[in-house]
């Protein structure tokens, strides 16, 4: 499954997903990570197991974790398969077929929305 | 030699004999027979495309109101329409914003409901005449109630199209979609191998009174496109069909985040194929058409030329610039250009299309010219203040105070000792500094990314920079980061002040 970590202002200088790591054992493996001096942001994927425990140590140490678990909607209706979509996707959850459909991935999707204001048809969302 | 008229062609039509082919079929029928055998095998090719063409819209003819009203301003959906033509036509333009909702809802969505058969608020305004005396109008209205409804697209079918990529650090939202940072992706449109007028690149065939597919319906081409640039191998048509005819799979409107509303037309062309010449031309591959791509990030009309590229590699999912593979999306839908060039071929072989002799040929030297233009374009040399104050980054906030003071400056540039600039501080990081009792160097309180501006720039492109970073001033410096200036939103304010 993917996760959000989200790090606030005041600890975003501070080692915790290190320690985190260190201290569940669990092997995060960073799919997407922004940092600048007001927050930082990590998209990861982990084993559904292993969810509460990596949550646990790193809310304990301030940082918000949320699932990516409501990826994003496609209305085939609205799409006409241009494929406009493909080429801003960081993590190429659509990609055309040998016929020129559009397929869409959705597991890998992590919810960044770059996509739906790349769409010219308002065919792509994300659930609020 | 192969040699044949529309009307024998009609007449296969006729008599159900016809052999019609798109022009993804083409390709290998010529690599097979050759071009003579083609020609002899082939009667028809059909070609379509699917994509955004800004530059549609249709003519609507509303009736009469009782009592009459010569509209001076109509609004549809709250999107305004031109209707500087007599008292009830009015022309709905496809990249018109609605006046409540912006970029959401424009006049290629008024066009997509029309067809829908959904209901339009209609509301027009007149000063009322003795023959239209008239002077508020408000009424629904769906197609139906339309005496016409007329697309007209005077530009539309481009025969190819530029690439666009991004050279900048910032993402860009442009006419071509999104463009990430940092040449981070590419973006094209046109359907390559089924673009009609690459099909037919001397429009032997295609001219004014051809008969295509438009929206779905039969519609007619009506001469060259506006910007019909032939010579460089830029041509574009104007083309008209009835609305009422035609079909949401092939008619959308579409919102380009940050650019504005753009109509989805889907147009098919059909190419008799007169000869081995026609037939030649009509297998032309993805492999043969080759474009630009250009970058977008230089906001200028000449926009620099990042390399050469065909259909093939755009349509292969990535291309390579600079030794990196950058990946590609289209903006038109081969699927759906695939689609109608199929729905044609159809059309014809059933008996229900049959092909019109132009008229008149279409221009094959024309080229499109840029703007005349009579005023001068201000640059930033021009406006900008010379005698820019400086400070060096090891002065104190106390110095730094007494130089805005003394020289009632906001913004104070921060140089080195050889000029080149390292920051700036504003009279606000000053007083942030001194309320928090900070009496530090400069160096320590100032914002070390400068937004910047070159003496050479067009104003106007200095004033979009200034929106976008939403600041008041930059400094401007020359090829060596050296502060020879600085231009503040005060003079490009006073600048358009004293020419209105």
């Amino acid at each position: 499954m993917k996760i959000r970590i989200i790090i606030d202002q005041d600890i975003v200088t501070r080692p915790i997903l290190a320690e985190a790591i260190l201290e569940t054992g669990i092997p995060l493996n960073i799919a997407q990570a922004h940092f600048d001096s007001a927050a930082g942001e990590i998209i990861a994927d982990i084993k559904d197991t292993e969810y509460r425990m990596i949550k646990n140590a790193l809310v304990s140490r301030g940082a918000e974790v949320l699932k990516l678990d409501t990826p994003i909607n496609w209305d085939e209706e609205e799409c006409v398969e241009c494929g406009a979509c493909i080429s801003v996707c960081p993590t190429k959850v659509f990609s055309m077929d040998m016929e020129w459909n559009l397929k869409v991935d959705n597991t890998k999707c992590i919810q960044c929305g770059t996509c739906i204001e790349m769409c010219p048809h308002d065919a792509l969302s994300l659930d609020v | 030699m192969v040699n044949k008229s529309i009307s024998e062609i009609n007449d296969r039509i006729k008599d159900g004999s016809v052999s019609v082919v798109t022009a993804e079929e083409m390709v290998g029928i010529v690599a097979e027979l050759g071009a003579e055998g083609a020609a002899k095998e082939v009667d028809i090719v059909t070609t379509g495309t699917f994509g955004a063409m800004c530059s549609s819209g249709v003519f609507l003819n509303f009736g009469h109101s009782e009592p009459p009203i010569k509209m001076q301003k109509i609004w549809l959906n709250d999107v305004e329409a031109y209707t500087g033509v007599a008292a009830v036509d009015a022309y709905i333009g496809a990249t018109q914003v609605s006046e409540t909702l912006g970029m959401e809802y424009g006049g290629a969505h008024v066009i997509e409901d029309l067809i829908r058969g959904n209901a339009i608020d209609v509301h027009a305004i007149s000063p009322g005449t003795d023959c239209y005396p008239r002077k508020i109008l408000d009424t629904t209205i769906d197609i139906n109630d339309l005496n016409q409804a007329i697309m007209l697209n005077p530009r539309n079918a481009y025969q190819k199209y530029n690439a666009a990529t991004n050279s900048t650090s910032q993402k860009l939202y442009t006419y071509m979609g999104s463009l990430m940072p940092n040449f981070g992706n590419v973006t094209y449109s046109g359907a390559g191998v089924l673009s009609p007028l690459s099909n037919d690149p001397e429009y032997r065939t295609i001219g004014t009174g051809t008969r295509i597919f438009l929206g779905g319906a039969q519609g007619y081409i009506v001469g060259q496109g506006t910007q019909h640039s032939s010579k460089s191998g830029f041509g574009t048509l104007m083309v008209q069909g009835d609305l009422k005819e035609m079909d949401t799979e092939f008619i959308r409107a579409s919102t380009f985040t940050g650019y504005g509303v753009s109509l989805y037309v889907g147009m098919g062309i059909p190419i008799p194929v007169l000869d081995e010449k026609v037939a030649l031309a009509t297998a032309v591959s993805d492999a043969d058409i080759i474009t630009k791509v250009i970058d977008y990030g230089i906001p200028s009309r000449d926009r620099p030329v990042v390399r050469q590229v065909t259909y093939e590699e755009l349509r292969s999912g990535s291309i390579d610039i600079k030794g990196r593979e950058v990946v590609t999306s289209s903006l038109s839908s081969f699927k759906r250009s695939r689609q109608i060039a199929g729905l044609l071929k159809d059309w014809i072989a059933h008996g229900e299309f049959f092909l019109s002799q132009p008229a008149e040929k279409l221009p094959s030297d024309t080229v499109s010219r840029p703007m005349k233009q009579t005023r001068g374009t201000p640059m930033v040399k021009d406006i900008m203040s010379k005698n820019v104050i400086t400070i060096h980054k090891n002065a104190s906030v106390y110095e730094a105070a007494k130089k805005v003071m003394d020289a009632s400056f906001n913004h104070l540039p921060v140089v080195t000792e050889n000029n080149t600039l390292v920051g700036i501080v504003t009279a606000w990081d000053i007083s942030k500094a001194v309320a928090q009792n900070t009496f530090d160097l400069v160096e320590n309180i100032m914002t070390k990314k400068v937004i910047t501006a070159m003496d050479s720039e067009q104003v106007t492109i200095a004033a979009r920079r200034l929106e976008q970073h939403r600041v008041s001033a930059m400094p401007v410096v020359d090829e060596q980061n050296h502060v020879i200036g600085i231009i503040t939103s005060d003079d490009i304010s006073m600048l358009f002040a004293r020419r209105n």
